[in-house]
């Protein structure tokens, strides 16, 4: 009886190790960090060797496409960093001119950011809309 | 109308407080007038909830844009469709939406057992009227969706109420069809999760915790649970036709948030049954069911507080602290209660032995609620890492995929191995005589793919898996079937039906692990998905695999609602002509936001997925991608059959309605005795 529920507790012990072990290599797999472009000018080389998620607004008219590449800046509290998505999967919708973008990648020593996966939300212009509306009025 | 919903809400907000106190104090000192008056309450709720969401809705449709969230939702060039699915379009409005289907379950369950002489229902009900009082809380204090647009005006004091000439329209991402039903079905699902909450709680509460709680919620929690997961496979179904990105799951929080309490309740499904024959696990099933009311509300906390960034551009918001502090009570009264009742949860059995239906339950729900907490790790792990270590790290998708990968295989491995277990001990002999034949299958079948070029471990265990799974799930069939053949003298469809009419919650079960093994194949496919892009303009080709698209025109256009920019390419597959595919990129004014419109043909072996990308600027070709995608539409058939095994296990047996009719004879009867 007691060798019997030792087994059980034994398939417990390896399923749970087995799942810590999954989750401690999956984390170092795909674990980044999240910096702000200010931080990641002033963190020197430890900058090239993470990988690192940006957050920022797109520069108005900074889009370029060439050929399946798309480079643009990407601005924080008045500093900006060049950005050339190289990913696989087509940009969201979202990203364009003033959307807030969130960038994951590598922070190449030639100061562009090398973006593997862009995330965009929508520019809230929205309120500013209703000012302008008013004023006409 | 305005003033009318906000009336009917400030009015169920008081009668939610009403209810509550009545029922829970009517429970406690056992007087049927109070649980009565309470019950009346509920409904009132329910009404009143009910016209302010016709009021929001009558907004909605006569585009009156003095309302905030009708202006910030809807514009007049919007279908009439599209402007009753902007109740759940946006904060405000979902979070009414969510309160409205959770008063609709409270009515329902008073209703539906206004006969039944327990304490059960009352106190459970009261549980649930405390859950609507929160969100009716948020709802009148914190995202009124009916509050009016006011600017100030230079020289006055006050500020004065305003139209804008149109509203900002709804997000053109949510202008799909399929998001016109995946929100409201999600939230049932979602929602219906409080109703075998609240019965556990009154159980807790009331010391009631024999079986009857557990039949009580049996078929509310599968109903929850089937609308749950149809909800979430439509939300990847939608994102796989809407976003473009060619997949259906990407680990975003807000699908993260769905899918926790989905394993949390599938969990709770399977332990339940452990409880109901064998009196064990009963601390762990209500731990269960209580973990899956928190993530629900948990997960609504991580959708519409903008807590963790997600795509889904919901504003960050102010009701956090709300959701906060009601998780943090509920939760810690819900441990309280458990704690103080830990003498009627004894156990009254004992585990046996490894390799037993109980063993197999049990390790179920063990690898259930490792991937659950695998998932809630990863999805807070930005917000926990940054208040510890005060670096912000994010974990990505490859976390998600290396845990739960494995997960799911074993689970998948259990779905088969867990059913033909015997309860206590299963004997060698009966573990050969039930898993030789399967097992020899699912080798032979996993050898043939490896010879013809399938590579990659985990798809070959997931396909080997696979056939041993669905042979096994054959087996008990074609035994049920073969005995009443023989028993009965019946033909095969009917013996077949006849043995799923017989016994509706165990083959309603097997058709839903068939169902699993169905979207197992469709996750698979993933393994195999291939793509290609390239810059085209008219005359030029491009292809992928055994298909080639030629583009044939580029085209502008306008309508009221968007501008769009169309290819028409003609394709050819392994040279046959195929048709034309239209990939299209629309830009909508109202919100100034772009969307893909994805051409697709899709058959059982692989979709055909095209994006229309964008126009490279500097020469004007259109930039195309394409994804070749296996094997998806298996996943969509498996969520279909997934319906049809739960609807099974959700019927009422033969047997239920015989007693349920002379129950309900025998009732007649006394009130007849009762008047003489």
């Amino acid at each position: 009886m007691a060798r019997k529920n030792n087994r059980v507790v034994l398939g417990v012990v390896v399923v749970i190790g087995a799942l810590v072990y999954f989750g401690f290599a999956g984390f170092q797999e795909g674990k980044a960090y999240y910096k702000t472009i200010e931080e990641l000018h002033d963190m020197g080389d430890a900058a090239h060797d993470k990988r690192i998620r940006v957050a920022g607004t797109v520069s108005a008219g900074s889009i370029e496409r060439d050929g399946t590449e798309i480079t643009f800046r990407l601005e924080q509290n008045q500093l900006t960093l060049p950005v050339r998505y190289t990913g696989s999967s087509p940009v969201p919708d979202t990203f364009q001119d003033g959307a807030e973008a969130l960038c994951d990648g590598k922070y190449l020593p030639d100061g562009t950011f090398d973006a593997k996966l862009i995330q965009a939300k929508c520019a809230s212009k929205y309120e500013a809309e209703y000012g302008t509306k008013e004023a006409g009025q | 109308m305005a003033n009318f919903g906000n009336l009917s809400l400030t009015l169920a907000f008081t009668f939610a407080i009403y209810a509550v106190i009545s029922l829970i104090t009517g429970t406690k000192t056992g007087r049927r007038d109070l649980i009565k008056s309470g019950e009346n309450a509920v409904y009132v709720y329910f009404a009143l909830i009910t016209s302010a969401v016709v009021g929001l809705l009558y907004l909605l449709v006569t585009s009156n844009f003095q309302i905030e969230y009708v202006a910030s939702i809807t514009n007049r060039d919007m279908p009439v469709y599209y402007k009753l699915a902007a109740l759940w379009g946006g904060q405000a409005g979902s979070l009414l939406f969510w309160t409205w289907i959770l008063a609709t379950y409270a009515a329902i369950v008073t209703f539906r057992n206004r006969q039944r002489r327990t304490n059960l229902v009352p106190a459970a009900v009261g549980i649930m009227s405390m859950t609507t009082l929160f969100f009716l809380s948020l709802n009148v204090f914190a995202e009124n969706p009916f509050s009016e647009l006011a600017m100030s005006h230079a020289g006055l004091e006050e500020q004065l109420p305003f139209a804008p000439a149109d509203g900002r329209g709804l997000n053109p991402l949510l202008q799909h069809p399929v998001m016109v039903i995946h929100p409201p079905i999600l939230y049932l699902g979602y929602v219906g999760m409080v109703v075998p909450f609240a019965f556990a709680i009154a159980a807790l509460i009331t010391r009631e915790l024999g079986n009857a709680w557990i039949t009580l919620i049996r078929r509310w929690t599968l109903i929850a649970w089937g609308l749950l997961g149809f909800g979430i496979i439509l939300g990847g179904k939608w994102a796989y036709m809407e976003l473009g990105w060619g997949g259906y799951w990407a680990w975003d929080p807000v699908e993260n948030a769905s899918l926790m309490p989905w394993l949390t309740a599938t969990a709770f499904l399977h332990s339940v049954i452990v409880q109901e024959k064998k009196n064990m696990l009963k601390v762990w099933n209500v731990t269960l069911i209580i973990a899956t009311y928190l993530l629900v509300i948990f997960g609504t906390f991580l959708t519409r507080s903008g807590v963790v960034s997600s795509v889904h551009a919901f504003a960050q918001s102010s009701i956090g602290s709300f959701f906060v502090s009601y998780i943090a009570i509920a939760g810690g009264l819900c441990v309280w209660l458990v704690f103080s009742r830990l003498e009627y949860l004894k156990s009254e059995n004992e585990l046996d032995s490894v390799v037993s239906r109980e063993s197999g339950f049990l390790f179920n729900n063990l690898v259930f609620l490792g991937a659950c907490f695998a998932v809630l790790w990863g999805t807070v792990f930005p917000v926990i890492s940054e208040a510890i270590q005060g670096e912000k790290i994010s974990v990505g998708a490859p976390f998600f995929n290396k845990i739960n990968i494995p997960v799911g295989l074993f689970l998948l491995f259990l779905t088969g191995v867990g059913p033909l277990l015997a309860w206590r001990k299963t004997s060698p002999r009966s573990l050969k005589k039930n898993f030789l034949w399967p097992m020899a299958v699912a080798m032979v079948a996993a050898a043939i793919l490896f010879a013809t070029g399938v590579s990659g471990f985990y798809p070959l265990v997931s396909f080997l898996l696979c056939v041993f799974v669905t042979a096994t799930i054959f087996v008990e069939f074609f035994r049920g079937i073969r005995a009443r053949m023989r028993a009965h003298g019946e033909m095969l469809h009917h013996a077949f039906l006849r043995l799923i009419g017989k016994n509706k919650r165990r083959y309603g079960g097997y058709i839903v692990h068939f169902a699993i093994v169905l979207i197992f194949i469709g996750f698979t496919g993933n393994a195999f998905n291939r793509e290609t892009k390239g810059e085209v303009t008219e005359g030029d080709t491009i292809s992928l695999g055994a298909y080639e698209l030629r583009c044939e025109q580029i085209e502008e256009g306008e309508t009221p609602n968007y501008t769009y920019i169309v290819a028409t390419l003609s394709a050819t597959k392994n040279g046959k002509p195929m048709g034309t595919l239209v990939p299209e990129k629309r830009f909508y004014h109202a919100s100034e936001q772009g969307t893909s419109e994805v051409a697709l043909r899709s058959n059982l072996a692989e979709d055909l997925y095209v994006v229309f990308a964008g126009v490279n600027e500097d020469n004007n070709r259109a930039v195309i991608q394409i994804f070749l995608n296996p094997l998806v539409a298996w996943v969509w058939i498996g969520t279909i059959v997934m319906i049809v095994g739960t609807v099974v296990a959700i019927l009422p047996d033969g047997r239920d309605v015989r007693i349920q009719r002379r129950k309900r004879a025998l009732e007649k009867l006394l009130r007849a005795s009762e008047k003489i």
